[in-house]
C-alpha cells in the first residue's frame, strides 16, 4: 500500500481525445469563425423573436413597403409586415428543417452503413439499394413528392406541421446515401481490428458490439456528414420554397422570402439581399465548420 | 476491358427498370384527376370513357408495361422514322401529354436545345475555369492565391444558384441594364447583331451555373493534385532532372486527372437537375421549366417521362464515369 503512495504523481492529467480534437479544431481559423457565426445565427433566430416586439405575420397595411428605419431595421414588405421579424421566423424554420432533416438522414445513413458493414449477408443488398437511390434524380423526385403528399399531410397535421414533416422526410430519405457509404467503409475496416476480436472472444453480442465498439469509432465521419447534411438540407429546402413548392406564403422561410422578394426586385432590391445573404452565410459557416471538423477528427492530420 | 464494359452495361438495365418502377409507383399515388378540367355538363359515363381512353382504367401493372413499351419501343421507332423517313411507328400510340394531348417526346425535343446550350456551355466553362485554379492552388499550397482560391470556391459552393442568379439580375439587369433578365428562346441567330444579343442573354445564366460548377470541381482538382504532389514518383521525376513544367503538367496532372475526370462525368446529370432552378430564375423555357409546369398542372405522363430522362442521364453518365475510370486506371479493370 505504501509503495503505491510513494510513486511519482503525474504532473498533468492525461489528455483526453476530445481535448486533442479541440486543440486541432482551434488552429483551423475558418472552422472556428464558421462555428461562431453558425452559433450566432442559430441564437439570433431562436432568441431574437422573444426580444423583438413585432410579430412576423402582423399585417400593418398603412406602413407597407417602408425603407429601413429605426422602427423597422430591414424595412417592411408589401403588406407592412416587419422584415426583421420575418427573417427571424424564416430562419427558425430553415434552421430547424436543416437540423431535423440532417438528423433523419444521419440516422438512416448510419443505420444502413453499420448494418451493411457489420453483417456480411446484408452488405450486397443494402449497397445495391444505396446505389439505386444514388441513381434517382433527386430534385425532380423531391418536387414530385411535395406535389403528391402535400394535400394528405396538410389534412392530417395542419398546413404548417404537415409541410414541415413532408419536407423533412423528403430531404431525409433522399440524402442518407453518402453517409451510409462512408460509414460502411469505416465499419468494414474496424471489423478487422484486434479490439473487436477481443470483444468477440469474451462473448459480446452483436448489439452491444455495435453500440459499444463500432459506433463510437465511426463518430467522426458521421459528425462531418452531419455538418454537410445541414448545409445540404438548408439549400434543398430553400430551393423547394424558391420554386414555390415549399412552405405556404404566410409561413416564412428564407427561401420563401427570397421567392416573394423576386417580384419586387426592381423597386426593393434589398429584400432579395437579406434572405439570400442569410442562406449563404449559414451554409458557408456550416461548410467551414465541417472542413475544420474533418481535419480535427482525422488523427493522421492532427498534431501537424 | 470489353467484359468490364459489358458487365457495367448489364448492371445498368435493372437499375433503370427499378427507377422507372419507383417513379411510376410514386405517380400512381397522385391525387390529381386529369378529368378535373372537363366541364361539369359532361355526363359521368362519358368521363369514364375518356378516362379509359387515357389508359387509366387498366390495372397498374398493365399501365406500367404499356409505358415501358411506349418509351423503349415506340419512341425509338419514331426517332428512326424521323431520321430515315421510314414508317415503323405508324398507327402506334406514343406517350401523350395530358396538358397538350401531343406526344411528350415532341415537346421534349423542342425544349432540349435551350437546356443543352445553357447547361452545356456553363459546364464546359466551369471545367475550364476550375482546372487551372485547382492545379495552381495545389502547386502553391498555402500561398495567397491558394487562400483566396479556396475561399472563393467555398463561397461559390455554398451560395445557392437561386441567390447568385437573382443577385446578378439585380446588379446587371436592374441597376446597370447591361443584360436582359429574361431569356428569349424564340431568338434566332442570323447575323452579327443577333449573335451579340444571344451572347448577352446567355451570359448570366451560364455564369451562374459555371461559377457553381467551377467551385466544386476546383476543390476536387486541388485535393487530387495535393495527393499526387507528395508521391515518390514526383521526387524521382525531379531527381532525374525533368523540368518543373514537365513534372507538374505531365506526370502529376495526368495522374491526378483520373478521379477528377470521373467527378466531372458524374456531375453532368446533377447539373441538369440543378439547372431546373437556374432556368426558373432566368425564365429559360428548357426541360426544367417544363418539369415544373407539368408538376403544377398534374400532367403525369410528362412528369414521368421527364423524371425518367433525368434518371437515364444519371445512369448513362455513371456508366461513362465507370468506363473512363477503367480506361484511365488499369488497376480498376482487374477486380
Amino acid at each position: 500500500m505504501t509503495e503505491l503512495i510513494n510513486q511519482p504523481v503525474p504532473s498533468a492529467p492525461p489528455r483526453s481525445q476530445w481535448r486533442d480534437i479541440w486543440d486541432q479544431f482551434k488552429t483551423h481559423r475558418g472552422a472556428l469563425i464558421g462555428g461562431i457565426v453558425f452559433f450566432v445565427i442559430v441564437l439570433a433566430v431562436f432568441i431574437g423573436p422573444w426580444l423583438w416586439p413585432y410579430d412576423p405575420t402582423f399585417i400593418d397595411i398603412r406602413s407597407r413597403n417602408q425603407n429601413p428605419s429605426w422602427a423597422h431595421p430591414l424595412g417592411t414588405d408589401q403588406l407592412g409586415r416587419d422584415m426583421l421579424a420575418r427573417m427571424m421566423a424564416g430562419g427558425q424554420t430553415s434552421v430547424s428543417v436543416g437540423i431535423t432533416a440532417m438528423l433523419l438522414a444521419l440516422f438512416l445513413g448510419s443505420l444502413i452503413g453499420v448494418l451493411a458493414g457489420y453483417f456480411k449477408r446484408l452488405d450486397n443488398l443494402l449497397m445495391r439499394t444505396t446505389d439505386l437511390f444514388l441513381a434517382l434524380p433527386l430534385l425532380p423526385l423531391l418536387l414530385v413528392m411535395v406535389l403528391l403528399f402535400r394535400e394528405p399531410l396538410n389534412a392530417a397535421f395542419g398546413p404548417e406541421t404537415g409541410i414541415f414533416i413532408l419536407i423533412v422526410t423528403a430531404i431525409g430519405i433522399t440524402s442518407w446515401m453518402p453517409t451510409a457509404r462512408i460509414v460502411r467503409g469505416d465499419v468494414l475496416a474496424l471489423k478487422e481490428r484486434e479490439f473487436v476480436l477481443a470483444a468477440r472472444s469474451i462473448g459480446t453480442t452483436n448489439f452491444r458490439m455495435i453500440t459499444r465498439h463500432v459506433l463510437p469509432n465511426v463518430m467522426s465521419p458521421i459528425m462531418v456528414s452531419a455538418t454537410l447534411g445541414i448545409a445540404n438540407a438548408i439549400i434543398t429546402e430553400s430551393a423547394l420554397s424558391f420554386l414555390g413548392l415549399g412552405f405556404p406564403p404566410d409561413f416564412p422561410t428564407w427561401g420563401r422570402l427570397l421567392f416573394d422578394a423576386v417580384d419586387y426586385m426592381q423597386q426593393y432590391p434589398e429584400r432579395v439581399l437579406w434572405p439570400g445573404l442569410a442562406i449563404s452565410l449559414t451554409v458557408l459557416s456550416v461548410n467551414y465548420l465541417g472542413d475544420g471538423l474533418r481535419d480535427a477528427l482525422d488523427p493522421r492530420i492532427r498534431g501537424r | 476491358m470489353l467484359t468490364f464494359t459489358i458487365r457495367r452495361l448489364v448492371l445498368a438495365v435493372p437499375t433503370l427498370l427499378f427507377i422507372s418502377l419507383v417513379i411510376f409507383m410514386l405517380l400512381q399515388l397522385a391525387p390529381g384527376d386529369p378529368m378535373a378540367q372537363v366541364p361539369l355538363t359532361v355526363p359521368p359515363e362519358v368521363k369514364e370513357k375518356m378516362r379509359e381512353a387515357l389508359g387509366l382504367g387498366a390495372p397498374v401493372h398493365v399501365q406500367f408495361f404499356k409505358w415501358i413499351v411506349q418509351f423503349f419501343w415506340v419512341e425509338p421507332q419514331v426517332l428512326i422514322d424521323h431520321i430515315f423517313g421510314t414508317t415503323f411507328s405508324e398507327g402506334q400510340l406514343r406517350v401523350l401529354s395530358w396538358q397538350t394531348r401531343s406526344p411528350v417526346m415532341d415537346i421534349v425535343v423542342q425544349r432540349l436545345p435551350q437546356t443543352l446550350w445553357v447547361v452545356g456551355m456553363s459546364y464546359v466553362l466551369g471545367v475550364l475555369i476550375a482546372l487551372p485554379i485547382g492545379i495552381y492552388s495545389a502547386y502553391r499550397q498555402y500561398s495567397a492565391f491558394d487562400q483566396i482560391g479556396t475561399f472563393v470556391s467555398m463561397v461559390g459552393f455554398s451560395v445557392p444558384t437561386f441567390f447568385t442568379g437573382v443577385l446578378l439580375i439585380v446588379i446587371f439587369s436592374v441597376n446597370l441594364g447591361w443584360f436582359p433578365s429574361i431569356y428569349d428562346t424564340t431568338h434566332k441567330v442570323t447575323d452579327w447583331d443577333s449573335f451579340v444579343f444571344q451572347l448577352r442573354q446567355m451570359i448570366m445564366p451560364v455564369m451562374v451555373l459555371a461559377l457553381y460548377n467551377a467551385a466544386q470541381i476546383s476543390r476536387f482538382m486541388r485535393a487530387s493534385m495535393l495527393d499526387n504532389l507528395n508521391q515518390d514518383y514526383v521526387r524521382t521525376a525531379r531527381a532525374k532532372g525533368l523540368g518543373e513544367k514537365t513534372v507538374v503538367l505531365v506526370h502529376v496532372l495526368r495522374n491526378s486527372m483520373i478521379p477528377v475526370v470521373t467527378v466531372i462525368a458524374l456531375g453532368v446529370p446533377q447539373v441538369f437537375g440543378g439547372a431546373i432552378i437556374t432556368e426558373q430564375v432566368f425564365k429559360v423555357n428548357g426541360l426544367g421549366q417544363l418539369l415544373i409546369t407539368a408538376i403544377e398542372a398534374n400532367d403525369l405522363p410528362m412528369v414521368q417521362t421527364l423524371t425518367f430522362i433525368f434518371a437515364l442521364l444519371i445512369v448513362i453518365f455513371n456508366l461513362i464515369a465507370d468506363i473512363l475510370y477503367g480506361i484511365l486506371d488499369p488497376r480498376i479493370r482487374y477486380d
